[in-house]
């Protein structure tokens, strides 16, 4: 009885988890498939649509400003969010709420709405149209998920380490260096390629700031309003791989941590 | 006595800044900015309530916002429904390591690439796509899937049922499973169980799923823009319309405030109902 459920269990999510990767799965088929329009039976296997993708210029630009802007907007990140979930784990003070809020809100804030805000606010700044603009941006969606890793991190850190180290002498600033910074590191990594994985797949937020800077998701967002075109499974497949792998060393660092 | 430290500001002063600075100042200047008016293509600040009685007043905003409404809420519901057996699944009939592996799966979507998701979709829903040769094979359809509620909701939950599944699993397999046990031994039937042990103690984590599908799916405009054929309008779409194409900034912000005030209401609502004491 209890088997021939589990394995029902075990059907429905396969199907879950078959809905869930089927668009992941189909776009990287059809990267590889001649026929210029999508359909089964499926043609034969090419590299064109690669080829022809990456021929362009622009491309190659898109997704120069793109690591550009991932990896300083996951570089600010990881660092605001290491400070506030520092903070967080060792100082009680008034308001202290009020401050978690501003820490952890700016993710229940629809995107569209962050790109009007900052559209409007980043050409006051002088910054619209700029890749410093949506560094800035991407600085601030990605640091509450750097602060929720790094906090999670310092959970299962013992708070007397930090005291055994100045009581045998050290200064904050060493116990920071030697003791705090060093349990972290996993975590830090783990939050670097998670913020530059968030970085990396934003779009709206870039469409509303970046003007002739585009990155690669806005690129696609681009092609999307013209014609179905295969490069764009090319173009895709390339981008799915960058985030998945950020994604999945992000998750290894914090696994690691567990089982440590 | 001690001097007064540097140390504890360096850590909590970056925050209040960089959030000070490019979050809460954007929020603050698009609320003035709903005031201002726009004057030869330029926005003249201004205390004016223009805006806010233009869009107010207009049919198709309060169209938008009710199919916005609709749609969260339904989708909210069915990722529920459609995660519940997942979860439950992945709480109670697998091992540990199984449960683990099977979570990575689902984190890794959530952050990948959801603008070419939903590409994907646009090509296996299409009427000549391939799941309509498959259905052809079968002796079924064309069924016309894209450019209508079927297909933003096919978006929609590609978004969101990954999150939901993960918050789901996290409460379910957290309940005491003495609990359950204990129902059982007291005589319950598995429907029971399910319905006044399982669900009443995973009761925060079922709603903070449902919320955070809400959320989610209220803001998106990529699944009702290129699934949903944006016909009708919800209000993602229609902030993009404003801003984009009509330089009528002040009025976007107007339709965002609308957006945010309705947010805070479902997620302080649906909180307050998943922290309320059971009677």
């Amino acid at each position: 009885m209890m088997r021939k459920s589990s394995i029902l269990f075990q059907i429905y999510l396969v199907a879950i988890f078959a809905f869930i990767f089927a668009p992941i799965i189909t776009s990287m088929i059809f990267s590889f498939n001649s026929d210029r329009f999508p359909t089964f039976p499926l043609g034969h296997f090419t590299l064109h649509w690669y080829e022809t993708a990456f021929a362009r210029p622009e491309v190659w630009l898109a997704f120069r400003n793109s690591a550009v802007v991932a990896l300083a907007a996951a570089f600010l990140s990881t660092i605001l969010g290491f400070a506030t979930a520092y903070t967080d784990f060792r100082y009680g003070f008034r308001f202290k709420s009020a401050y978690l809020a501003l820490a952890l809100l700016p993710p229940t804030i629809p995107l569209v709405i962050m790109g009007l805000a900052m559209l409007a606010w980043l050409g006051r700044m002088g910054l619209s149209g700029t890749l410093v603009g949506i560094i800035i941006a991407h600085t601030v969606m990605g640091a509450p998920f750097a602060m929720a890793i790094c906090r999670l991190r310092l959970q299962s850190m013992d708070p007397a380490l930090e005291a055994a180290a100045w009581n045998l002498g050290a200064s904050q600033w060493s116990a920071m260096r030697h003791v705090v910074l060093p349990f972290c590191l996993p975590a830090l990594i783990s939050a670097y390629c998670l913020t530059a994985a968030v970085s990396f797949d934003e779009f709206i937020v870039s469409w509303f700031v970046s003007g002739l800077n585009k990155t690669v998701p806005v690129m696609i967002l681009e092609i999307l309003q013209g014609n179905v075109d295969p490069q764009i499974n090319a173009i895709g497949t390339v981008v799915f791989m960058t985030s998945i792998s950020l994604v999945i060393v992000a998750q290894v660092m914090i696994f690691k941590k567990s089982s440590q | 006595m001690r001097k007064l430290s540097l140390y504890p500001f360096v850590w909590r002063i970056p925050l209040m800044v960089w959030q000070g600075l490019f979050f809460v100042g954007p929020l603050l200047l698009m609320v003035a900015m709903s005031f201002w008016l726009v004057q030869n293509y330029r926005m003249q600040p201004d205390f004016n309530f223009t805006n806010w009685e233009r869009m107010l007043t207009r049919g198709y905003f309060w169209d938008a916002y009710w199919v916005t409404l609709w749609r969260a809420s339904l989708t909210a519901v069915l990722a529920s429904l459609i995660a519940f057996p997942a979860s439950y699944g992945l709480a109670f009939h697998l091992s540990a390591t199984a449960r683990r592996w099977a979570i990575f799966c689902l984190i890794v979507p959530f952050f990948t690439s959801y603008l070419v998701r939903i590409y994907a979709w646009q090509v296996l829903l299409a009427e000549s796509g391939p799941l309509n040769a498959l259905f052809g094979n079968a002796g079924f359809g064309p069924f016309t899937m894209l450019n209508s509620g079927f297909g933003a909701l096919v978006g929609y939950l590609t978004l969101v049922l990954p999150l939901v599944v993960i918050l789901q699993t996290f409460s379910l397999s957290s309940i005491d499973r003495n609990l359950i046990e204990a129902a059982w031994n007291l005589g319950a039937s598995p429907r029971e169980t399910l319905l006044r042990v399982i669900v009443p103690a995973a009761k925060v984590g079922l709603i903070i799923g449902a919320v955070f599908a809400f959320i989610l799916s209220f803001g998106d405009f990529v699944a009702p823009f290129y699934l949903g054929g944006s016909k009708p309008p919800t209000l993602s779409i229609l902030i993009i319309d404003t801003t984009k194409s009509g330089q009528q900034w002040p009025r976007a912000a107007v339709v965002a405030i609308m957006m945010i005030v309705t947010l805070f209401v479902v997620a302080f609502a649906a909180v307050g109902a998943a922290y309320r004491k059971r009677k």
